[in-house]
């Protein structure tokens, strides 16, 4: 589908973003068996008004139903002079079930890009690889590699599109350009910000209270990596949606690379032995 | 949470806007830019809901700027503020509202200095002082109290020193510092973030 793109073979066809009355072929070229409107086939036997019940905000649950997905997770970045450091833990949480502890909530976009996922998987991993196709294309088309900024503009102006239609996406794109360093914050409301350190998820207070308190923008790398990984840490022991293991990369001017993948609970025995 | 100010002086206007990005119960960012630069002489000071502050004020900034390339000579401070307005009413009955705030405050050679106030309805006056945010019920009676159309520059200043330090005395949430603004016929001027220290 990206050379097709590449090619222009895409601008024969009209598309409108939303035509449900059109070919029986949608955009993504899936099969929607004539349906006049779009349509989202239940098991038998489940109710969906029930089923869905735990998942939105109003107490009947039919009228208007949004699906409210907890962003059960902790990630972090931060900038510092040897360029941005990524933490994330790792756990897949439906409701109270853990469904992995497992999960890899770092997108590698390209050897430069990073991106974190938080909220609801299936947006992330979705939004953020299509991010890394129009990435892809900027870099065949302009024969330069695109900057952060533009990178995670693109991500806002996409997903601004869709707003008050339900999209669960809060993420960091992380990265190094002309410009240096670069961390920007995006989520699915169509906020975008700038800074030097974010923390995003259920767990993100948590991290804030351990990375704000020993910051300094002149760490070691070392101390950096040991920053990161207390931080990810603190935030899983508080928060009962965030666990499994601290996955930390480090984004240099030669790329990223990932620096540790620990678990947890190991962690916990590490830093209490330590204290005494 | 988010504060916004305007001033009108005889020749200036002053503005001010408050620095915290929030998310839920975290400042995000504590030095985030609420003003938008439309032209030379305009700016656009807005609040509101998440993402469409950013989305609704480019939009406009970028607009604005088209009609320059266009037509040669740029949109006056009211017909700015009325084109604003009509996008945010045309928008309100859609499927995708805008849920912002703003003030515009710009200087016009022919008519001078004008500050307009607009809600999230899509509402516009004309004002000489206005505010949005809950530290607007802290500090309109205080502009009410003291303004005088023909403030000096310092006088303006002061009147706005006034208002933040009431907000740092009564406001329940601590918002740290301020970007301050004035334009007048020789355009948009950076005056120093007022962070009012303890007295």
């Amino acid at each position: 589908m990206a050379l097709l793109d590449v090619c222009g073979i895409s601008d024969w066809v009209k598309e409108d973003t939303f035509s449900s009355q059109k070919a029986s072929v949608d955009r993504v070229n899936h099969f929607n068996f004539a349906a006049l409107e779009p349509e989202l086939a239940v098991p038998i036997g489940v109710d969906p008004a029930e089923f869905l019940k735990p998942f939105t905000d109003c107490e009947d649950g039919v009228e208007g139903v949004t699906i409210k997905l907890k962003h059960g997770t902790t990630t972090l970045a931060f900038k510092f002079q040897h360029g941005v450091m990524v933490a994330v833990d790792s756990r897949a949480s439906a409701g109270s079930y853990v469904d992995t502890q497992l999960f890899k909530k770092v997108i590698e976009i390209n050897p430069y890009l990073l991106g974190t996922m938080s909220g609801s998987a299936a947006d992330c991993v979705y939004w953020e690889r299509l991010l890394a196709k129009e990435c892809r294309i900027y870099k065949l088309r302009n024969k330069e590699r695109i900057s952060v900024s533009a990178a995670s503009k693109l991500l806002a102006n996409m997903v601004a599109n869709y707003r008050g239609m339900g999209l669960s996406m809060g993420t960091m794109i992380c990265g190094w350009d002309k410009k240096g360093p670069g961390l920007y914050y995006v989520d699915d409301n169509g906020l975008r910000l700038s800074g030097n350190m974010f923390s995003t998820g259920s767990g993100n207070s948590y991290a804030y209270g351990v990375m704000d308190s020993g910051y300094r923008y002149d760490l070691t790398v070392p101390e950096a990596y040991d920053l990161a990984q207390r931080a990810i840490f603190h935030a899983t022991h508080r928060d009962a949606y965030s666990g499994g293991t601290v996955n930390m990369y480090h984004m240099q001017e030669t790329g990223w690379i990932k620096v540790s993948q620990e678990d947890v609970g190991e962690l916990y025995h590490r830093f209490a032995a330590e204290k005494k | 949470m988010e504060y916004l100010i305007g001033i009108q002086g005889p020749d200036f206007v002053l503005v001010a806007a408050d620095n915290v990005a929030a998310s839920s119960i975290i400042q995000m960012k504590h030095d985030y830019d609420k003003m938008f630069k439309l032209s030379e002489k305009i700016l656009l000071l807005c609040v509101g809901e998440a993402g469409d502050t950013v989305q609704f004020a480019e939009y406009i900034q970028k607009n604005v700027q088209l009609y320059k390339m266009r037509n040669g000579y740029e949109l006056s401070p009211a017909a700015a503020a009325n084109f604003t307005r009509k996008n945010l009413a045309d928008y309100l009955r859609s499927r995708t509202p805008y849920h912002v705030n703003l003030l515009l405050a710009g200087y016009d050679e022919a008519d001078g200095p004008g500050l307009y106030y607009m809600d999230y309805l899509s509402a516009l006056a004309k004002a000489p002082f206005a505010a949005h945010g809950y530290g607007a019920f802290l500090t309109l009676s205080i502009l009410d109290r003291y303004y005088r159309p023909d403030l000096t520059r310092e006088e303006a200043v002061d009147l706005l020193k006034k208002c933040l330090e009431e907000l740092n005395k009564r406001f329940i949430l601590n918002l740290p510092s301020f970007t301050v603004r004035l334009i007048d016929k020789d355009g948009i001027h950076d005056m120093e973030k007022l962070p009012i220290g303890p007295k």
